[in-house]
């Protein structure tokens, strides 16, 4: 079969699914969710999966991980487990800060929607749609509805559930809201969830999003998250993707800053066999701030693809991206960061930077940086590098009596620390510290005792 | 405790060393001199275990063994201390962290135990006082914006923490004001012992003003070409390179 019927063929598997399951989908979901299917397959089947070596996605196989043959599950099916034997968690107020999703779905032990103090609501997003129709369908499908990726689509005709997360104006979320996103089955699944993350004006808001598996069979994800920052909102997101090498993840960010908000990102990618994750920043208003940040480890045959597209729309913004990874093994991956300045966004401030060590001549890392600026007065920076480790600290480290092994790990950590300083709640950056230490130092296999433990 | 006998060493096919003798012995201190370019750093990276040295002839023995054969850290380890000339910046790795796996790693090859925080905080501070090196700088990444005589400075102080037996001093006073070179020579004075030897490389006759040396050599064009008491420095500092220079002709034709 040549690649061309074999991605139709693939994209028509995808549409008869829906066909077949339309009513099983929509049953299980929410009416203002159910109103958006059909346009977007409609979409989906004229875009079709991203093809390996169109302009965005030179390097990712999207059709050889979406030809897997996964059960696909539509119906709200009860996985009993015990959230405390499998996930040792000693946040303390449990309830109030953790939201479950599993297997795409909220898990919520028949509590789908919590209200917290001020006025912040945190639960399933299916639910919200039901209960705060206006609130979602002022937001729901408007950031990522832009995209003309079909996986999102894709994910927009199936997804039926997922995290939602409101802060009216002016609250200040004092501890970090903790999604879990966690893939546990008796077969092989994929999954597409979807979730809207709404800071109204000048709220405040922290979210430690943490992705894993529970069960070593085969899993795809392909979820979307829209993330409105309305003006002067803080949101600062955190993502740590530590999923078995045996599962694969797709991840797209649709996000949209009005003025003087300030949105930072940052994703820690540990394990999974294979993970693409495309951020999309819109900055609307003037004096917006964005940061999109990323850190991947990777080891083995690990490939990990990061997307990030800043739209400057508005004068006087900034953003800054900053990627940087280690790769070892036979490991590969890709960085594509593109920057957009319109013709109106004056003094726009935008920067990039993609740095890579490579420890082994097996690995290949992929680095494209992409300025299209149509401003005249802008200060816009890339760079991007790709080397070994520094010999000359390892020689000085190691004159000291430490170890060869134990000045690597020293220099690859400080590499990554760089990353992760970044993180502001003083906690959390140690946890994720201690996270990176084991991974580098081959003892963070499986996770479901890492318990993301953020208070 | 060290003996170096007839050490040739090149980079790049380019031979640097030319055959190299000395003998230190435990209780001693001696200083290398000689002009720029003479060898003097490559002696001591060899001695050090930068491999990107090689070495073509000659043997080294430390403490009755083969040095050549170790990896830098085993040497370490054992007691060896290289002060840097040029000390490098490691970002992102802390001082304290640095320092606390450095000494952690020693005393498990002697099969000690690990110090505890605050016996480690102890000695830090002792250390910190000694060398009056300030608390701002050893919070800060390994040498991360030091200027070039707290980099110095700070070698210092890593000997101080680490008490080792050998220590190579690799022009440790250059850049220094006259109040750091006080505080290094207290540093250096304050390890000199029965067990301890060491090696100061250096260009001035002011830095022995603090630190007597037991035996002076000049390394001349990757050799050994004179050897004797303090009065040689002095001798040098007189007469400059030339007379070296002159003397090398004279005895070659
Ligand atoms: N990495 C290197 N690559 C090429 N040549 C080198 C290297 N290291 C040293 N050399 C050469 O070896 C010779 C000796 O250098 P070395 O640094 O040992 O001199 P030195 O006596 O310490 O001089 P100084 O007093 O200036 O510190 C010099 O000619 C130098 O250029
Ligand atoms: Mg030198």
């Amino acid at each position: 079969m040549s690649t061309v019927t074999r991605n139709i063929a693939l994209k028509d598997q995808y549409i008869s699914l829906y066909r077949e399951k339309s009513g099983e989908i929509s049953a299980n979901s929410a009416p203002l969710m159910n109103t958006f299917r059909k346009e977007a397959i409609t979409r989906f089947a004229s875009l079709g999966l991203p093809r390996k070596g169109s302009e965005n996605y030179l390097y990712a196989d999207i059709e050889r991980v979406f030809s897997n043959n996964l059960e696909k599950n539509f119906s709200d099916r009860k996985i009993s487990f015990n959230i405390k034997e499998i996930f040792h968690c000693d946040v303390p107020d449990l309830e109030t800060n953790l939201l479950l999703l599993v297997n795409g779905r909220f898990y919520g032990n028949g509590k789908m929607l919590k209200k917290l103090p001020g006025g912040i609501i945190a639960g399933s997003l299916a639910r919200a749609a039901i209960e705060y129709p206006e609130l979602v369908e002022k937001h729901y499908g408007k950031y990522a509805g832009r995209s003309d990726d079909g996986l999102v689509a894709l994910n927009t005709a199936f997804a039926q559930d997922g995290i939602f997360i409101y802060v009216p104006r002016g609250v200040k979320v004092e501890k970090p809201v903790q999604v879990v996103n966690i893939m546990i089955s008796e077969n092989d699944l994929m999954a597409q969830h979807r979730n809207l993350i709404i800071a109204d004006e000048d709220s405040e808001a922290r979210i430690v999003v943490c992705d894993h598996t529970l069960s070593a069979h085969r899993f795809l994800t392909n979820s979307v998250n829209e993330i409105f920052t309305a003006r002067g909102a803080k949101v600062n997101l955190t993502r740590v993707q530590n999923e078995h090498n045996g599962s694969s993840q797709v991840t797209h960010s649709h996000c949209l800053q009005e003025g003087g908000s300030d949105l930072s990102t940052i994703t820690v990618s540990l394990h999974g066999g294979f993970i693409r994750n495309n951020v999309y920043v819109r900055l609307t208003g003037e004096h917006a701030e964005n940061h999109t940040m990323g850190l991947y480890l990777t080891d083995k045959g690990q490939f990990i693809d990061n997307f990030v597209y800043i739209d400057h729309a508005a004068p006087n913004c900034f953003s800054n991206q900053l990627y940087k990874g280690v790769l070892d093994d036979f490991a590969s991956g890709s960085f594509n960061g593109r920057i957009l300045v319109r013709r109106d966004a004056q003094k726009t401030n935008a920067y990039q930077s993609n740095n890579n060590i490579l420890l082994t001549d097996d690995t290949r890392m992929y680095s494209r940086p992409q300025l299209e600026i149509y401003a005249d007065d802008v200060k816009c920076s890339h760079g991007s590098t790709m080397g070994q480790l520094d010999e000359n600290a390892l020689f000085y480290l190691r004159s000291r009596g430490i170890d060869y092994r134990e000045a690597r790990l020293l220099l690859m950590f400080a590499f990554a620390h760089d990353v992760i300083q970044n993180i502001k709640v003083d906690a959390l950056r140690e946890r994720i510290d201690d996270l990176v230490d084991k991974r580098l130092r081959g003892e963070l296999s499986r996770c479901n005792n890492c318990a993301m433990q953020c208070g | 405790m060290l003996s170096i006998k007839n050490l040739k060493a090149s980079i790049e096919g380019e031979e640097i060393l030319k055959g190299v003798n000395l003998e230190v012995k435990a209780g001693e201190v001696h200083a290398i001199m000689g002009p720029n370019g003479s060898g003097k750093s490559t002696l001591a990276s060899v001695l050090a275990g930068r491999d990107f040295y090689q070495v073509n002839a000659g043997e080294v023995l430390y403490q009755g063994e083969d040095l050549l054969d170790k990896s830098p850290e085993a040497r370490a380890k054992e007691g060896l201390f290289l002060g840097f000339q040029y000390p490098i910046e490691i970002p992102g790795v802390s001082m304290v962290n640095f320092m606390k796996t450095a000494i952690n790693e020693m005393r498990r090859h002697r099969g000690e135990e690990p110090l505890s925080a605050s016996e480690f905080l102890k000695k830090m501070r002792e250390k910190k006082e000694l060398i009056e090196i300030d608390s701002s700088l050893t919070n800060r990444s390994v040498n991360e914006g030091f200027s070039g005589g707290e980099k110095k400075k700070n070698e210092i102080f890593q000997m101080a923490m680490l008490e080792p037996r050998l220590a190579i001093l690799d022009e440790t006073d250059s850049g220094l004001d006259i109040d750091a070179l006080r505080v290094v020579a207290k540093g250096v004075n304050n390890l000199k012992s029965p067990e301890n030897a060491i090696i100061v490389i250096t260009h001035y006759q002011r830095l022995l003003e603090y630190i007597v040396p037991d035996f002076v050599h000049i390394l001349y064009k990757g050799r050994i070409v004179r050897s004797g008491g303090k009065e040689l420095a002095m001798l040098l500092e007189e007469k400059g390179y030339d007379w070296v220079r002159n003397e090398e002709l004279a005895g070659k034709q």
